[in-house]
C-alpha cells in the first residue's frame, strides 16, 4: 500500500508540472483544453458511429444553428451562476417573449410594414430587460432566493406566454425576419463569409499583437513568440475551417453556397460582448468578485445588489435575442417555446466548466457546454435513439462532466 | 504630534437585537499614533472598528476625521476619507489574482473605460514587492496562496491608495514569527509617515511594543486608554481580564494572574 502510493506520486507531479508548464507557456486554462479534446472525441465517435453523416457540411451547418438558442442564453446563465445564484426561468422568459414579439408582429402592427419587425425586436428585448428587472429586484432587493424567484418565474412566464393568445399558435412571420432564424435564406453568402472569416483573423492576429506590445510597456510576462504563432495558426483554422465548411453546404436543388448562418453571427456577437463584459469591465470583475467572495466584494464599496439586479436583467435580454431566433425560426410563435430549455442551458453551463458554488465560470466554457450538448442530442437523432434515451445519456453526460470538473479542481 | 487629532470617535452605540455589542464608547487617533484597541473576543472591538470602516452603521455617536464631522454610511465613504482596513478575515476575493484584489472596486481603466490589466498587475507589482521580496505569482487565484502572501495582498490593498487610518484587524494572526515581524517593520515605517493606525487585537503581546496608547474594551463597554509608557503589560491585562482601571484594581485582583 505504503509503495503504490510513493511510486504513484512521482508520476501525479510530473503530470502536474506538464500542466503546469503547458497553461504558462500557452497563457490557456488547461481545463478549457480537455474540453476542446473532449468535444473532439464525441465528434469522432459520432462520425464513425453514423457512417460519417455526423461530420458532413449539412450536419455541422444544422448542429451550428441548433446550438445558438441554448448557447446565447448560457452565456448569461454563466454570470448568474458565478454571482452564486441561478436562474431556472429562462425557458419561460423565452416563451413569453418570444409570444409578445409573434403577436405584435403578426397581429397588432401592420403585415409588411418595414419598420414592423425591428420594432418587435426592440419590444421583446425592452421586455426582456424588464423582466430581469422584475426577478433581480426580488432578489437583490427583497432578499428572496433567486432559486425561489426564478422557479415562480418558471411558472408566471411559461403561463404569461399561453395567455398571449390563449394559446394560440401565432404565425407567419415578416419574410425579412425569418433570416434571423437561419432557414433557407438565413445565411451571409459565399463571399460574405469569406470576408468575414478574414475579418476575424486579422482581428485575432491584431489583438494579440496589441496586448503583446501592452504586456511589454508594463514588464508584464510574455508568452514566447513560438507559442503566440502556434495560438494563430489554430485560430485561423477554426475560423477558416469553419467557413469551408459552412460554404460547403448547398441550398436545395443548387449550388449556392449558404454561408455563415445569422443565428450563428448573432451567437458570435453575444459570446464577443459577453466575454468582453465578463473580462475587461468593472460590471464583469465585480460578478465574479461577489462569486468568490460576497463579503469582501461588500467591504471592497461594490454596490451588490445592483451589480446583481443587472445579471438578472442581462439574462432577461439574452432571453429575449434567444426568442427572436427562436421564432424566427420556427417562423412562428407557440406556446411551448423553450420549454425546459432551462435545464439545457444550465447544463450547457455546467458542462463548460462553470462553479455552481459561484466565483468561477467563462463564456467560452458555457459555448463548448452548449455545442457539446447540442452534439450527443444531434448524434443520437442521427443514430435514431429515442427520446427517452436521449435524455438518460445526456443526464449521465451532465453528471460525468461535473464529476471530472471537481476531480480537476481537487488535483490542482 | 499636532493638537487634532485624525479620528474621533464620540459616543458610539451599536446594538445587534438583544446585544448591545458597542455602548457608549468614544476612542481618538492622532497622526503617527499606534492605538492597540484590545479586549476579549466579543468586547466590541471589531464592531467598533467596523463603524469607522464603514462596515457597519453605528446606531448613535459621532465620527470626526481632522475635526471635521464625517458621514461614513458604506466602506466607500470611509475610504474617500482616507480610512482603509485590514480585516481579520482578510477580505480577499479567493477566485481573483493579486491586482484583481487589491483594485476591487478602485479598478484602473484604460480610456475606454475597460479594465486595465496590465496596469494594476505593474502597481501591484510594485507595492507587494515592497512587502514581499519573494512574492511573484501575482496572477495565480489567491485560493492558490500562502496566509502570508494573502496577507500581504491585503495590506497592499490597504496601504496603496494612500492611507491616512489604517486600521489593522488581527493582522498577524496566522502568520509565521517571520512574516510577524515583517508586518511590524511595516507598522513601524507607516507610523513614521504620519499614518495613525488603529492595532486591535485580543493578546496584549501583539500590540504593546508597537501601541503608543491602548484602549481596552470589556462587554462592549470602553474600560479606559492608557499610554503604554505609563503602564505595564499586567496592568493592561488587568484591564482586559478584569475591567477595571489600574488605580482600582487591589491586590487581590492581581494574585490570579501570577
Amino acid at each position: 500500500m505504503n509503495e503504490q502510493t510513493t511510486a504513484a506520486r512521482p508520476k501525479n507531479q510530473g503530470f502536474k508540472n506538464a500542466v503546469l508548464a503547458l497553461e504558462s507557456t500557452f497563457g490557456i486554462d488547461t481545463r478549457m483544453l480537455a474540453m476542446v479534446g473532449a468535444l473532439l472525441i464525441i465528434w469522432i465517435i459520432l462520425a464513425v458511429m453514423t457512417d460519417g453523416i455526423f461530420l458532413t457540411p449539412r450536419n455541422l451547418y444544422n448542429l451550428a444553428v441548433q446550438s445558438t438558442v441554448v448557447g446565447i442564453m448560457a452565456t448569461g446563465m454563466v454570470l448568474v451562476i458565478v454571482a452564486r445564484h441561478i436562474d431556472l426561468s429562462v425557458g419561460s422568459v423565452l416563451g413569453t417573449t418570444g409570444m409578445v414579439i409573434a403577436a405584435f408582429q403578426v397581429e397588432v402592427f401592420p403585415i409588411g410594414a418595414f419598420w414592423n419587425w425591428p420594432l418587435t425586436i426592440v419590444i421583446g428585448l425592452a421586455l426582456g430587460a424588464l423582466i430581469g428587472c422584475w426577478q433581480g429586484y426580488w432578489i437583490a432587493y427583497r432578499g428572496v432566493p433567486a432559486f425561489v424567484v426564478t422557479l415562480a418565474g418558471f411558472l408566471m412566464f411559461r403561463g404569461g406566454a399561453w395567455l398571449i393568445t390563449e394559446g394560440r399558435t401565432v404565425a407567419p412571420m415578416d419574410v425579412t425576419y425569418q433570416v434571423l432564424g437561419g432557414g433557407i435564406n438565413g445565411s451571409i453568402g459565399f463571399f460574405w463569409s469569406w470576408v468575414l472569416g478574414i475579418l476575424a483573423l486579422i482581428a485575432v492576429i491584431a489583438v494579440s499583437m496589441y496586448s503583446r506590445a501592452k504586456h511589454r510597456k508594463y514588464g508584464c510576462r510574455v508568452k514566447p513568440m513560438w507559442a503566440e504563432v502556434v495560438l494563430i495558426l489554430i485560430a485561423a483554422a477554426v475560423i477558416l475551417g469553419f467557413v469551408e465548411v459552412m460554404n460547403s453546404y448547398y441550398k436545395p436543388h443548387t449550388e449556392i453556397p449558404r454561408g455563415i448562418p445569422v443565428p450563428v453571427l448573432i451567437l458570435i456577437c453575444v459570446v464577443l460582448v459577453m466575454g468582453f463584459v465578463s473580462k475587461v469591465t468593472k460590471f464583469g470583475r465585480y460578478v465574479f468578485a461577489m462569486g468568490g467572495n460576497p463579503e469582501a466584494a461588500e467591504l471592497s464599496g461594490i454596490d451588490v445588489k445592483k451589480t446583481t439586479l443587472m445579471v438578472f436583467v442581462v439574462m432577461g435580454v439574452l432571453c429575449a435575442i434567444a426568442a427572436v431566433i427562436t421564432t424566427a425560426r420556427l417562423n412562428a410563435g407557440t406556446n411551448s417555446m423553450g420549454m425546459l430549455a432551462e435545464l439545457s442551458v444550465i447544463a450547457a453551463a455546467v458542462i463548460g466548466g462553470t462553479s455552481l458554488a459561484g466565483g468561477i465560470g467563462s463564456v467560452v466554457g458555457a459555448i463548448l457546454g452548449a455545442v457539446v450538448m447540442q452534439s450527443l442530442e444531434n448524434g443520437m437523432v442521427l443514430l435514431s435513439v429515442s427520446s427517452a434515451m436521449r435524455q438518460v445519456i445526456i443526464g449521465l453526460v451532465l453528471i460525468a462532466a461535473v464529476w471530472f470538473d471537481s476531480m480537476y479542481r481537487r488535483r490542482r | 504630534m499636532t493638537d487634532i487629532p485624525l479620528i474621533e470617535m464620540r459616543n458610539i452605540s451599536k446594538r445587534f437585537g438583544g446585544l448591545q455589542a458597542v455602548d457608549d464608547v468614544s476612542i481618538d487617533l492622532y497622526p503617527g499614533e499606534v492605538v492597540g484597541v484590545l479586549g476579549h473576543n466579543g468586547a466590541g472591538k471589531s464592531v467598533l472598528m467596523k463603524t469607522l470602516s464603514g462596515a457597519i452603521p453605528p446606531d448613535s455617536g459621532d465620527i470626526r476625521v481632522n475635526g471635521e464631522t464625517a458621514d461614513i454610511g458604506n466602506p466607500r465613504d470611509a475610504q474617500g476619507y482616507g480610512i482603509e482596513t485590514i480585516y481579520q478575515t482578510l477580505a480577499l476575493a479567493d477566485n481573483l489574482d493579486a491586482p484583481g484584489n487589491l483594485f476591487l472596486g478602485r479598478e484602473i481603466l484604460t480610456r475606454f473605460g475597460t479594465l486595465d490589466a496590465d496596469a494594476m498587475e505593474a502597481e501591484t507589482r510594485k507595492v507587494v514587492h515592497r512587502l514581499n521580496p519573494n512574492f511573484t505569482n501575482l496572477k495565480d487565484p489567491v485560493r492558490n496562496m500562502s496566509g502570508g502572501q494573502r496577507q500581504s495582498v491585503a495590506i497592499a490593498r490597504a496601504i496603496y491608495f494612500n492611507a491616512r487610518i489604517l486600521i489593522m484587524d488581527e493582522p498577524t494572526a496566522a502568520l509565521g514569527p517571520q512574516e510577524t515581524a515583517m508586518v511590524a517593520e511595516l507598522i513601524k515605517q507607516l507610523k513614521s509617515e504620519g499614518i495613525g493606525i488603529f492595532l486591535i487585537s485580543h493578546d496584549i503581546h501583539d500590540v504593546f511594543d508597537l501601541a503608543d496608547r491602548v484602549t481596552v474594551l470589556k462587554n462592549g463597554r470602553k474600560v479606559g486608554t492608557r499610554k503604554t509608557s505609563e503602564v505595564t503589560k499586567d496592568q493592561v491585562l488587568g484591564m482586559i481580564i478584569l475591567g477595571k482601571l489600574p488605580e482600582e484594581e487591589n491586590e487581590n485582583d492581581v494574585k490570579g494572574f501570577h
